[in-house]
């Protein structure tokens, strides 16, 4: 019992990892709730809530609301929710997106456009899953991992990606070919 | 591979009133998910393999699958512009007249910038002066030594349907056909396909069983 309120209340005091520029809603009053899976934390933004400007941070991270500007999680996964709408340049390690996104996309893992997602913009990311009935306007740029560069005498290995500073390169390399 | 072009048998067992036992479902009224062969696609990809990170422009409906399947096998940049899902919006608001100088101006990639075009069967629904119009602009926007692959289809139009053609290897092709309010048009000669082009040589050709023919441009 005591276990469990000590690894809930690091999160609740600290001041909350996705920060709106603009107007930075409370947790409380935004609906923002923040909630430990497995050992990893994993952030919700509500769907009343409105964010305009940055948003950045080093926990899993699911939008349902809207945000508007700059959304950084480098070394994270971010969830657009079927409710979240994003108008925004989005970094992160993985994201998976259900809900609309208008704007550029780069990942240094994965991007995957699930069943009724929605992107408009360009996508940098090794790799790109687009489910069918999503919809996608836009470019993919991908960097060439797949079977080719995992196959002796390839003649070239995967390249990093031009937008992605902040990516772990050995294990953006050591990703398994989807097939 | 199971899947040839048509053979001296095949032809002979389609004038005869029958398929061959190893005849192919009819693409254009099936919408099967059988694989379908493709001769064009396997050269499109070797030719584009030479290139670093080649510039891809795709001109069909977004195939997840597909852009996975590019992008891994290229390393390309791709990008999906849907033309026709403007042929569909044209045709259900009825303004076609003003389509081909829609298509003019549609793409805007700068001239000699892309590597490779996927255009799919887009010609097939498209009247005479869209097609020149569209084709001028992809002739532009090819890099010297691009490619480019379209299908034609040879067959009457029947069913008013939209195809997706979704890679399943580099010789394999699935159709997945969806309602069109454009009608296809009717097939264009060979010599009209080469005139529509000009400025690309064709660097291969196919006739397959199922009435299309696959065409590889090179500029």
């Amino acid at each position: 019992m005591w276990k469990r309120d000590e690894s809930v209340k690091p999160a609740a005091a600290t001041p909350p990892p996705a920060s709106g520029g603009a107007t930075p809603p409370t947790p409380a009053a935004a609906g923002q709730a923040s909630h430990s899976t497995g050992g990893s934390e994993n952030v919700n933004i509500g769907k009343s809530v409105v964010i305009k400007g940055e948003l950045s941070g080093s926990e899993d991270l699911t939008i349902e609301g809207h945000v508007e500007g700059r959304i950084e999680l480098r070394d994270n996964v971010l969830t657009i929710g079927p409710n979240g709408k994003i108008r925004a340049e989005v970094f992160a390690k993985a994201v998976i997106v259900l809900g609309e996104v208008t704007g550029n996309v780069t990942a240094s893992e994965k991007v995957d456009i699930r069943d009724n997602g929605s992107v408009d913009g360009d996508i940098t990311s090794p790799r790109v899953a687009i489910a069918e009935g999503a919809h996608f306007r836009g470019s993919v740029d991908m960097q060439r991992t797949g079977a080719k560069a995992a196959a002796p005498g390839a003649p070239k290995p995967a390249q990093p990606g031009p937008a992605q500073p902040g990516a772990p390169a050995p294990q953006a390399a050591a990703q398994p070919a989807k097939v | 591979m199971s899947g040839e072009s048509r053979s001296l048998g095949d032809l002979f067992s389609r004038w005869g009133g029958r398929k061959g036992p190893a005849a192919e479902p009819e693409g254009a009224a099936g919408g099967d998910e059988a694989a379908h062969p493709t001769k064009a696609l396997p050269p499109f990809l070797k030719g584009l393999a030479a290139s670093e990170g080649p510039v891809l422009i795709d001109l069909g409906p977004v195939v997840g699958s597909n852009v996975t399947f590019f992008g891994e096998q290229l390393g390309c940049r791709l990008r999906v512009e849907d033309v026709i899902a403007d042929i569909e919006r044209h045709a259900r608001s009825g303004a076609t007249a003003d389509f081909p100088g829609f298509l003019e101006t549609r793409l805007q990639q700068a001239e000699g910038s892309v590597d490779g075009i996927l255009c799919w069967d887009v010609f097939d629904y498209l009247d005479r002066p869209a097609a020149q119009a569209l084709a001028a602009s992809l002739v532009r926007m090819l890099r010297p030594g691009g490619l480019l692959l379209g299908f034609f289809s040879n067959a009457e139009p029947r069913e008013q349907v939209y195809t997706k053609y979704v890679v399943v290897d580099e010789a394999h092709l699935k159709y997945r056909q969806y309602p069109a309010s454009a009608p296809r048009q009717r097939g264009l000669l060979n010599r009209d396909i080469i005139k529509l082009f000009e400025g690309l040589t064709v660097s291969e050709s196919f006739l397959m069983k199922n009435n299309v023919r696959e065409f590889l441009f090179r500029k």
